[in-house]
């Protein structure tokens, strides 16, 4: 052997590709890799095909630290990879099961080629497993950062569209809640509320609470704090659309809104209105009568 | 050193701060206001926060103090025009001004201190007959 004994490995992989390819796919057929729909066995044949090729290109530079730049081709397809399975769906066990099923094919042909000494068949696997364990924790951290960024998406876009301000007439507006209020959620919330207090010059504001589904002392306090901002700048508040339970749960937590507060959205604009002055009346319709 | 003009208004007095509060200025604002109303027979004081940035505690509480002293003097204290995150930060700092009466801007104040005036020469007037 005149090379590096990982070159020669690498040479193995190359003479014996598509056995250990067919290996691969095997197993991962056999751990289910393919039951649930999400990816079609081409599609798996190619992203293992390519995935053994990088692998294999890298190991012929004699290396086994996966940090290192030779591994960068391996990293950048493991990346892109595995971000792809993590929006699409794909369990944490599926996507690291596709890097370590590929250990049995690998270890297989080097027993199968008959051509190394036991010496070097344990070191060539210790060598094997140290890279391929290296590279399935690799796999699972862009994984999990991948999973991560949706969920911060998906909150951002929560909180965008959850904390509407609504304007109910001039000088009126409303301020539907829905959902749980956390002081970051509140923050986004008094400050959406007073940045539309100062555009619209908006006297009163309604707050709805119908669909928050609990009230405690924290949200108590985070309303209140809101209440009191709007104060601040010369509005007044109401809230409406306390549920009974809602009511009695803060009764017995010893919660107090010392603030107007209606059972309904139409009886706190009914009380804005008269603040301002101002009716709702029936219109008498007047037939039209031809002359 | 400098100090906030204090403007009369008919029955009221106008403060408009325009620069950032320092402590100093914030204390003599608040004596040269105390003897304003006296000298004027001030029943209204209107402060106008529309341009002031940054608030502490100490500003926070200064606003208190000016507007428990004019109630002792019968002056009605309206803050007007604070901005949003002015409010939120006299709420964070737990200063929520409850002796303070605030509206949007100096129109609705004034509108607000007169009909306050109106109220209390009505129960004068009651008493009196």
């Amino acid at each position: 052997m005149a090379r590096s004994p990982l070159a020669a490995l690498a040479q193995l992989i190359s003479e014996q590709e598509t056995t250990i390819l067919n290996d691969w796919l095997e197993l991962l057929a056999a751990a289910g890799s393919l039951e649930s729909g999400r990816i079609r066995e081409a599609e798996l044949r190619t992203q293992c095909g390519t995935f053994l090729k990088l692998f294999r290109v890298a190991l012929t530079d004699g290396d086994t630290d996966t940090n290192s730049a030779v591994y960068s081709g391996v990293r950048d397809n493991l990346s892109e990879l595995s971000r792809s399975r993590a929006t699409h769906g794909f369990s944490p066990r599926e996507t690291a099961s596709f890097i370590f099923s590929l250990k049995e094919p690998l270890f297989s042909a080097v027993n199968r080629s008959g051509k190394f000494g036991a010496a070097e068949v344990a070191q060539f696997i210790r060598q094997l497993t140290l890279a391929l364990d290296d590279l399935g924790l690799y796999t699972m951290e862009v994984y999990q950062k991948s999973r991560e960024q949706v969920i911060i998406r998906q909150q951002r876009e929560i909180s965008e569209l959850s904390t509407p301000v609504v304007k109910l007439w001039d000088g009126i507006l409303a301020l539907p809640l829905i959902g749980t209020l956390d002081s970051e959620r509140t923050q986004v919330v008094m400050e959406n509320l007073l940045q539309t207090i100062v555009d619209q010059a908006a006297e009163i504001a309604i707050i709805d609470i119908t669909g928050v589904p609990t009230v405690d002392t924290l949200t108590a306090q985070h309303l209140l704090k809101t209440v009191a901002a709007a104060r601040l700048m010369g509005a007044d508040c109401i809230v409406s659309g306390i549920r009974p339970q809602i009511a009695q749960t803060m009764v017995h937590l010893g919660v107090e809104l010392n603030v107007i507060s209606k059972a309904t959205l139409a009886d706190a604009f009914a009380v804005a209105l008269k603040r301002m002055s101002k009716a709702v009346v029936t219109v008498k319709t007047v037939t039209a009568q031809s002359s | 050193m400098d100090r906030i003009p204090i403007l009369k208004l008919g029955d009221a007095l106008l403060v408009t701060i325009q620069v950032d509060m320092h402590d100093r200025l914030a204390t003599a604002l608040e004596d040269d206001l105390t003897n304003k109303i006296v000298k004027h027979n001030a029943h209204g004081v209107l402060i106008d926060i529309s341009a002031l940035e940054i608030v502490d505690s100490f500003i926070g509480r200064m606003l208190d103090n000016i507007a428990a002293v004019s109630r002792v003097l019968d002056a009605e204290t309206v803050v007007v025009g604070m901005r949003p995150a002015v409010a939120i930060t006299l709420v964070e700092l737990g200063l929520s001004l409850a002796g303070v009466k605030t509206a949007l801007n100096v129109e609705r104040g004034m509108a607000l201190i007169q009909r306050h005036h109106v109220l209390e020469q009505g129960a004068d007037d009651d008493i009196a007959s």
